[in-house]
């Protein structure tokens, strides 16, 4: 639709910098971790090339620690804990409410430079020598190592206020934002799948902020904590550090869900299957995910009465993530499926995520854990969730909304060519290192046994085909910008309050503020022809 | 916010719970002096005139005692929060043995560092 | 209550209305919402202090016990009385606002900010005491005479500990003085002192958090 909106309506490089229309912002985080996903992805090409061969392959043991630290820095603080809420959530969430904005627009915009400042300090160690303390940063050796800790952890506590900074304006948002008739049962459930991440977000970035603090204080005065030749208990650094990077996987899946739970429904044409139930869920996982981050270190040291704890706790969260598994299947059951881009990438999440989330059980058993622990079991379980589950829900919900963002359509056929590419290479890449890591390879490794090299060829392969799908999903993603902007208001038939207004937006949302009478997903209400249908 | 609806406490209210928190003050470092057995008693005693202090705080200057529930589900969360970590840390800490065998801390090193995960795959 | 045609004359009568709420009360309530959250992090910030302290204590009784004796009560426990008198200050400051009533405003917001400067003072002097006998953080520990090796420690935290909450205090004081000259210029009222009330729960926090360091690092023997 070529006529005024939130991308035209004011230009220039000033406007933008200055902006605080959560749009813009969220297209700037956009292409920010858009970027961000890249250069991690180009650490992980490199880890996979050096892993073709036992020895050395392309580099030295030195810079293949550093390769893996920072793919899994970058990626994570990076990439998959802003991107989902601050770009796509940033974006959509006031649509999705029939609000203007987000309650603190201005909060917002110091978000988005916290963001970049903290990744300018991150990526300024590629410059100073790098960090290759792994992405988690265990005392003692990382109150010991040169390099650029002191850097890093600096960047890791900015990034962490950005995050809080997301966190808070959702809330605030959710609570007192809403357009009128919309209670609570009546949000879309990407809203509760964001409001359950934002929790999660206040409650345990704080302690990765103080984690980091006494972990410079430790390197700079040698205050003894972590140390144990002074007293210290190199363990507790590891509470710390879980209390905050447990629940932050859940800060990443959560908002991975929510997408599901709005794109299903639309492509199946059908009610969400129990609403309250996924709602809830998400909540509990929340809850929940605070109660178990010592089975990450049920081998650390850790008293075993702790550890049967938290290996029993562990087991209670995957109950919500299963009810919603049930739940998006049960929706599909008999309805009209589409399959476009969004419900591809919908449909591959079920599957990888399935997968990844049944693998976590192995981990969170004491008796297997032993075995599994720093192997490359682990790797594959979490590139199962975190890459076939958030990635592939934020790839669903990039295709949903495109249209919405800027207005232009993208090639289909080519979607589907990236899609297929994506999931081949994806499966290819992990399956093998469940295998392999089942058998004995330890993960962050650079050198391994001969009998493992097949599974790590094969593995590379796979990544080489997975990055080219998605080059050729940034292909046809960037190229359609470059035609006319061509995108109806409501391309899938949606009937949330986003397809109520023009691809792309006006700038305050809506023309008139829309008032709510409906669920997100009646599509048991609304007729066939209802294309640009509405949350009545 | 001019909704005279939502009542507000009264300066003299303020200045009672003022009255109260600086008593309190007295008692708890007078009971510090106190030995009750263990120390671990004084702990508890502290930290109990501490949340009610706390609490006083909250409910008067803070306004929780007449504002709408929301904002004290809030803070009431972030110290559950904070007491799930304290209890875990503890609790760890507790069943089992320090790190360093040699427990008192010294601030040169006193040789080899043990792993501490040799202490499960030995028991294994 | 029906938004959509009424939206112009809100916003132009009362400037500080924000274009994308509707009513001042919605704006306000969320403000204080945001606040709150934002509350709750510093809890869990300083939370994981007071986790790292107690485990430590736990491991250290002996060396915690003998180096919190180096510690001044009576400037702690005057401290404690300055902080709560300046949360009665600036609880009073709100009170004003509400009311409309700028001098009183202005009064106790000047208060408050005389008492933080005082409680300032206080720890400036304890850490010069503190310099002066060696009894410093980490590797910088100068102290002699320890029955107890270890002591050290102690005082990582307490100048961690005491030093986040004074860099808490000194915020809280540039925000205060900064509401002082908004106060002045009269830029509040009735109808808004969102700042104030904002900057009041900011304030009550950071004397809480003292409420729990007080008996933690002085008292508890």
């Amino acid at each position: 639709m070529t006529g005024r909106n939130y991308l035209n309506e004011r230009r220039g490089l000033w406007s933008w910098l200055t902006t605080r229309d959560h749009k813009r912002i969220g297209v700037m985080y956009l292409w920010s971790t858009l970027l961000a996903f890249f250069l991690g992805g180009v650490f992980a090409l490199l880890i996979r090339l050096e892993l073709l061969t036992p020895g050395k392959t392309v580099m030295s043991a030195d810079t293949y620690n550093k390769m893996f630290t920072l793919h899994g820095a970058v990626m994570i603080f990076l990439f998959i804990i802003p991107s989902i809420p601050a770009a796509l959530g940033n974006f959509v969430l006031p649509l999705l409410l029939g609000a203007k904005d987000v309650a603190f627009p201005r909060l917002n915009l110091a978000s988005y430079y916290l963001y970049l400042a903290g990744a300018l300090m991150a990526l300024a160690t590629l410059a100073m020598g790098g960090i290759d303390t792994g992405w988690t940063f265990y005392t003692p050796y990382s109150t010991s190592t040169g390099g650029a800790v002191n850097l890093v952890t600096l960047a890791v506590f900015v990034l962490g206020f950005s995050s809080i900074f997301t966190g808070i304006n959702f809330i605030a948002t959710v609570h007192k934002l809403r357009a009128p008739g919309m209670s609570w049962f009546r949000m879309p459930l990407f809203v509760w799948g964001m409001y359950a991440t934002a929790v999660i977000q206040i409650l345990a970035t704080p302690v990765l902020g103080i984690t980091v603090l006494l972990l410079l204080m430790e390197r700079l005065l040698g205050i003894g904590i972590f140390d144990p030749k002074l007293g210290g208990d190199p363990v507790l650094f590891q509470h710390f550090f879980w209390f905050y990077s447990h629940p932050a996987v859940y800060i990443m899946i959560l908002p991975g869900m929510a997408i599901i739970s709005e794109v299903i429904p639309v492509f199946s044409r059908r009610p969400i299957f129990g609403y309250r139930a996924i709602a809830f869920s998400s909540v509990a996982i929340a809850g929940v995910s605070f109660l178990v981050w010592g089975h990450h270190m049920f081998v650390s040291g850790q008293s075993v009465l702790a550890s049967a704890i938290f290996s029993f706790l562990t087991f209670l969260v995957a109950i919500p993530s299963a009810v919603k598994v049930f739940n998006w299947v049960a929706t599909m059951y008999r309805g009209s499926i589409s399959l476009q881009a969004p419900m591809l990438y919908a449909i591959s999440f079920l599957l990888l995520f399935a997968i990844g989330g049944l693998t976590g059980l192995f981990l969170g058993a004491l008796a297997t854990d032993v075995h599994l622990h720093d192997t490359y079991f682990v790797v594959a379980h979490f590139h199962y969730v975190m890459m076939g589950g958030t990635v592939i829900a934020f790839l669903a919900g990039l295709h949903y909304w495109w249209p919405k963002m800027f207005g232009r359509m993208y090639s289909e056929r080519w979607s589907r060519v990236a899609a297929a590419l994506i999931f081949v290479g994806f499966n290819a890449t992990f399956l093998a290192q469940f295998v392999m890591g089942s058998r004995g390879m330890p993960r962050r490794y650079y050198n391994y046994l001969p009998e493992f090299q097949p599974l790590h060829i094969l593995s590379t392969a796979g990544s080489w085909v997975l990055a080219l799908g998605l080059l050729i999903m940034a292909g046809y993603l960037l190229a359609s910008l470059r035609r006319r902007p061509d995108a109806p208001p409501n391309p899938w038939g949606g009937l949330t309050l986003e397809w109520q207004t023009g691809s792309p937006p006006p700038t305050h949302n809506f023309e008139r503020t829309p008032r709510v009478e409906g669920g997100p997903y009646d599509f048991h209400l609304v007729s066939e022809e209802a294309a640009a249908g509405r949350q009545r | 916010m001019s909704t005279a609806s939502q009542a507000e406490s009264s300066p003299r209210t303020y200045l009672r719970v003022l009255a109260a928190l600086l008593a309190l003050t007295a008692v708890t470092v007078l009971a510090a002096g106190v030995n009750f057995g263990a120390p671990s008693i004084n702990v508890v005693i502290a930290l109990a005139i501490a949340s009610l202090k706390g609490s006083l705080v909250a409910l008067y200057f803070m306004h929780l005692r007449h504002e709408r529930p929301m904002n004290a589900v809030i803070f009431l969360t972030g110290m559950a929060m904070l007491a799930i970590f304290l209890m875990f840390c503890f609790l760890d800490t507790a069943s089992r043995e320090p790190v360093a065998p040699s427990a008192a801390p010294a601030a040169q090193a006193a040789g080899a560092l043990r792993p501490s995960s040799a202490r499960i795959l030995r028991a294994s | 209550m029906s938004l959509s045609g009424a939206a112009a004359e809100p916003h132009t009568e009362q400037p500080f209305l924000q274009h994308h709420f509707a009513l001042p009360e919605q704006q306000a309530e969320a403000s204080k919402i945001g606040m709150w959250l934002f509350l709750v992090t510093e809890i869990l910030l300083f939370g994981g202090l007071f986790a790292g302290y107690g485990v430590m204590r736990m491991l250290h009784a002996e060396a915690f016990h003998q180096a919190h004796a180096h510690l001044d009560r009576a400037l702690g426990a005057l401290n404690t009385v300055v902080l709560l008198v300046s949360s009665f200050t600036m609880a009073m400051a709100v009170h004003s606002a509400r009311r409309g009533e700028r001098r009183k405003l202005v009064l106790f917001l000047a208060l408050t900010l005389s008492l933080a400067g005082v409680f300032l003072g206080v720890k400036y002097v304890e850490y010069s005491h503190k310099f002066h006998d060696g009894l410093l953080p980490g590797r910088l520990y100068a102290h002699r005479g320890d029955a107890t090796a270890g002591q050290f420690m102690f005082f990582s935290f307490y100048f961690l500990m005491t030093g986040l909450h004074g860099l808490h205090v000194a915020a809280g004081m540039a925000v205060i003085a900064w509401l002082l000259r908004r106060a002045r210029r009269g830029e509040f009222s009735a109808r808004y002192y969102t700042p104030v009330d904002l900057t009041g729960l900011y304030w009550h926090l950071v004397d809480m958090i003292w409420i729990y360091l007080f008996p933690m690092l002085y008292l508890i023997s």
